[in-house]
This record gives C-alpha cells, structure tokens and sequence, in this order.
C-alpha cells in the first residue's frame, strides 16, 4: 500500500479508502514482528467472542435453551451437519478444527462491521495463513489416510483415452495447487472490496455537506449486505475446507 | 515523463484487469439462475443442494476476485 499515505480533509475525517487497512501499534510508533497491532487486537477480539458465545452458550444446558444457549446450538448444529453432508462419516473427526475456523472467520468478518474497528481478514497475511494451513493439514490427511493411493485424485481413470487422461492429469494438478490461493484471495479480496466501497462513499458524504444524506442512505444499505457477504464468505470458507477435506478423504473419482 | 506514462499504464492496466469482473458476475448468475430454475422445478430437493450453490458460486466469484486482485496490485503494489 505504498500510495495509500494519510490523506485528510480539513476537519480531520479520515476518507482516503485504503487507509482502513494500515496496520498500526497498538503502543509505541515501530512494528517488529513481535508488536501487537490493532490486526492483532482485533483477531483477540474474534477469537475471545467466538469462546464467550461457545462457553456462556454451553454454561446452562438447559432442556429449554437461552438465547445464547440457542445461538451456539444453531451454529454447532449447523456446522456439524455440513461437515457430514460433505466430507462423510469419517470427515466428523475433524470437525473441531472446521468449526474453530468457521467460527474465527465469521466473528473477524462480523466485527470488522463496527465503525472504526479494524478488519484481520482484510489481509492477505491472515487469510492465507487460515488457506495454507487448510492445505497444508487436509494434503497431509489425504496421504496419511491413503497413502500414495492419494495420487488417485489426479489421474481421472473414467477418461476414455490415455491422451486425455495425461492432460486431466495437469489440469487436475495445477487445479489442485492454485487451491490455496484461490481459498485465500478470494476471503481477501471480497472483504477488502466490501470495506473499501463503504469507504469510498463515506468520503462522498464528507465532501457533499447537507447532500450527504444520499452516500449515508448508501452506506446504510452497503453494510446490510456486507453483513450478508460477511457471514456467506465464513460459510464459503468453511465449506470448501469440507469439499477439499472429502477429496483428501475419499481420492477416487 | 516517463515516470507519468507509466503511472497512465497503472490505471488503464487497473480499469481493463476490472472487465475480467464481468465475467464472474455472468458466471454467478448463471450458477443462480441454473439453481432457481431446478429449485422451482423440483423444491423438494432444493433444500439439501444449496451447498452445491454456494459451491458453484464460489468458484465462480474465485476467478473475478483475481482480476481484482490484478487491479489492486496495479493499483497499490507496482
């Protein structure tokens, strides 16, 4: 973000609409590795929110749920259910692991809807670490579980001729190591658009004066299906970590 | 003088890689459309296939998200 210098209008508000997404110490004015940001305040913030709705949810077990008790049901429910539609009986085991991220994602993606707060999975560093480490985790599954029969999801035996299969085998190929990318970029990218739209037309109402009521109708009805894109692109995630968990699970065509 | 060319490149190069964006946005719709149209045909079984919907969009959205991507590197990152 090497344009995206602080640029103010005179009374002080804030419009350029990258500007959103620099990251800032939380103390002090250097970043190291080691210094908490506000990209780091704000995952705390996500991960403490998603263990309170888990833990306060879970405190009662009441035979007749409370809201919170009935939140967190909904969404274990939910979750537990898709894990099962997609990846199978034996896709459960790792169910744990998709609802820690299916919970992250969607409490970063929510909270970053608050005015003023920040967005983590606005950046590529947090998405791609959540894309890598889906990666990473379901290749290794897949060769644990079947060994070098893994290799199975390239070579496409149902292709008629031998030719085709050499060039399925490619494609499969390349398809399965842009996965990462694409997992990553594409919870970046939306994110990072949505936010920067908001902001585009929060600079238009600090420009237009009394006229600004029309860019604030606008931001209005943004953040309603920014609400909607925040929670799909959570769902998204998650399911695709279920579609790529089920081919390392079950590698025939 | 040059330096000004280029910078020109950066921003015809940022508002073409935006056209790839059309492309997906005719792919989600074909995805959403295909989906209506088998759901009201069939809305018994429309209930247990949204997640090949979303699916279907997702991989579709994935591609116009990369021309994004270009844009926004033309943009900040060059």
């Amino acid at each position: 973000m090497a344009t995206a210098g602080p640029d103010t209008d005179p009374t002080g508000f804030n419009i350029h609409p990258m500007d959103q997404f620099l990251l800032r110490p939380l103390f002090g004015d250097q970043i190291h590795w080691y210094t908490p940001t506000n990209a780091t305040l704000w995952m705390f913030i996500a991960v403490a929110a998603a263990t309170l709705l888990m833990v306060a949810g879970t405190r009662g077990r009441a035979l007749v749920p409370s809201r919170a008790q009935s939140a967190a049901e909904v969404t274990y429910g939910f979750i537990r259910k898709m894990v099962e539609d997609v990846a199978g009986r034996e896709g459960a085991k790792y169910f744990p692991y998709i609802l820690t991220i299916f919970l992250f994602i969607l409490f970063a993606n929510v909270l970053a809807l608050i005015p003023t707060s920040f967005s983590p999975t606005s950046h590529i560093a947090v998405t791609a670490t959540l894309g890598i480490a889906v990666f990473v985790t379901v290749t290794t599954i897949g060769f644990v579980k079947n060994g070098p029969g893994f290799l199975k999801l390239f070579w496409v035996s149902e292709a008629p001729t031998l030719a085709l299969r050499i060039v399925l085998f490619f494609i499969e190929l390349i398809s399965y190591f842009i996965r990462p990318v694409s997992h990553s970029v594409r919870l970046f990218g939306v994110m990072t658009a949505g936010h920067a739209v908001v902001k585009v037309f929060a600079g238009f109402a600090g420009a237009l004066g009394i006229a600004a009521i029309l860019p604030i109708t606008a931001i209005v009805a943004m953040l309603a299906l920014e609400l909607l894109v925040a929670v799909i692109q959570a769902y998204v995630f998650t399911i695709l970590t279920c579609v790529y968990l089920n081919d390392a699970l079950h590698p025939g065509h | 003088m040059e330096g000004e060319l280029a910078a020109m490149g950066q921003y015809i190069g940022a508002g073409l890689a935006c056209f790839g964006i059309a492309g997906a946005g005719v792919g989600v719709g074909n995805v959403a459309g295909n989906f209506l149209s088998g759901a009201l045909r069939n809305p018994a079984a429309a209930g247990e296939n949204t997640a090949f919907f979303f699916i279907g969009i997702a991989f579709a959205e994935a591609l116009g998200i990369f021309a994004f991507l270009v844009a926004l590197l033309l943009m900040f990152a060059v």
